[in-house]
């Protein structure tokens, strides 16, 4: 049994991306603001703090997770996946990505790396989704800049090139 | 928006939870998923002096075939039982109403057990557990109770669970050779519920029980009825729910949708 106490600050170690992470967390401290403030890893996004919006939406030991309805102090010891992830390398975008950039599929980009996380997630276990099985994943995110259509015109489109190319990680 | 100072307990046994209950009473919460409680957290709904974590306790992720029972312990997350390749078959009416509940995001990590705890009126898996007969299984330090569905929920957001008790697990009773149906009308799907039912066939008739109406998912049973008297028990057992005007929608189309779902899902099951 592991105790923390609320005034303290706590060593929390995990995974992010495949990288040792490591900083100090107060119990109260959420998973989203660990990310940002503790291990400067911005790219996960933060908007309504009470899980409805999904900008912050990571994955956690395989299980889509809002990040700001977690504790840093749940994260311990788990293997983190975040936005920063997904692309191949520095200059070359995902596959997912790079049908994000050709549909439009985001404008001011507050809710993208949510979406993108859902996304990713979710077509690497449905390789063929309908657009209906789309719209039921995008309904845990709020997007109010696109309505929504360009996003699943580039999901559909990333889920047949995935499928048409498995090996393919980019299309740089 | 963020949540008050706490302390966190890890537990790894269900001692290390019940102690911490015991010492803490009604200032320790149990933290399982986090969908409902994080949100009360962070809108500082709920100041608790201490979190106690249950989700690495391995002993409650189990969902077990009792007889004609299923024990869903307090750690099985809505997406594992989702996934319970048993689920169609033992529970029909879950299977219908889970994917109603939150958004594929949310179920992936909040629990079932945690949801009957927060209570929410409109929450499709108390309703569930109101429709079905369901049991709460409730222990402490000293001793362990059951507690029937329909006195597990005491108002909104209130249970019968005393300030000591750990939702252990709920049994839901498997009901073979009866017809379910669920529906439910909100805002978006995923969204809370403003009227959410659920009808099934019993040997004397039928249940309709109802959730986002009243102040607890509340169950009627009648005989087999047809047309004008199908129409009046419905519109008195709309009335007797107690609707109330709110931001998402007025008392009168609640009772409508009581009226009109309520008709059409006893229509589905008595088919």
């Amino acid at each position: 049994m592991t105790r923390l106490k609320a005034d303290a600050r706590h060593s929390v170690r995990f995974t992010l991306n495949g990288r040792p992470a490591e900083g100090e967390a107060e119990p109260r401290m959420l998973l989203s603001d660990f990310l940002r403030h503790q291990l400067g890893a911005t790219g996960t996004h933060v908007g309504c703090e009470h899980g409805v919006c999904g900008a912050c939406t990571i994955v956690v030991d395989g299980m889509l997770t809002r990040s700001c309805l977690t504790l840093a102090a749940q994260a311990d010891g788990c293997d983190l996946k975040t936005v920063e992830g997904l692309a191949p390398s520095a200059d070359r975008l995902g596959v997912l990505q790079q049908a994000f950039r050709r549909n439009h599929a985001l404008q001011c980009g507050f809710c993208t790396a949510g979406i993108l996380m859902s996304l990713d997630h979710y077509l690497a276990k449905n390789s063929a989704p309908t657009e209906a099985e789309t719209r039921d994943l995008l309904s845990g995110h709020i997007c109010r800049c696109t309505g929504y259509t360009p996003i699943i015109q580039a999901a559909l489109e990333a889920a047949a090139k995935l499928a048409s190319s498995k090996k393919e990680t980019s299309d740089a | 928006m963020k949540p008050p100072a706490f302390d966190y307990l890890r537990a790894e046994t269900v001692s290390d939870v019940l102690e911490g209950l015991a010492q803490q009473g009604g200032d320790a919460r149990v933290l399982a998923g986090g969908q409902s409680l994080m949100a009360m957290l962070n809108m500082r709904l709920a100041k608790p002096k201490l979190l106690i974590d249950i989700m690495r306790l391995k002993e409650l992720r189990r969902i077990e075939r009792k007889g004609d029972a299923v024990v869903i312990g307090a750690g099985v997350r809505q997406a594992d039982l989702l996934a319970w390749p048993e689920l169609a078959d033992a529970l029909p009416l879950v299977a219908l109403a889970l994917p109603w509940v939150g958004h594929m995001q949310t179920r992936s990590r909040g629990t079932i057990c945690g949801s009957l705890a927060h209570a929410d009126p409109s929450a499709e898996m108390p309703l569930a557990l109101v429709a079905l007969g369901g049991e709460v299984l409730l222990r402490n330090a000293k001793r362990r109770r059951r507690v029937a569905a329909k006195d597990f929920f005491a108002g909104m957001m209130l249970t019968a669970r005393a300030d000591d008790e750990l939702i252990e697990a709920i049994s839901l009773p498997v009901i073979k050779g009866s017809r379910f149906a669920f529906r439910e009308v909100a805002r978006r799907h995923g969204d809370f519920a403003i009227v959410a039912c659920a009808a099934m066939k019993i040997p004397t008739g039928v249940r309709l029980a109802v959730g986002g109406v009243a102040d607890v998912p509340t169950a009627r049973n009648w005989p087999r009825l047809e047309g004008s008297a199908l129409d009046d028990a419905l519109n008195a057992f709309a009335y007797d729910l107690g609707a109330r005007d709110d931001v998402h929608a007025t008392a009168r189309y609640r009772r409508d949708l009581v009226r009109m779902i309520g008709r059409d899902l006893i229509g589905e099951v008595l088919q």
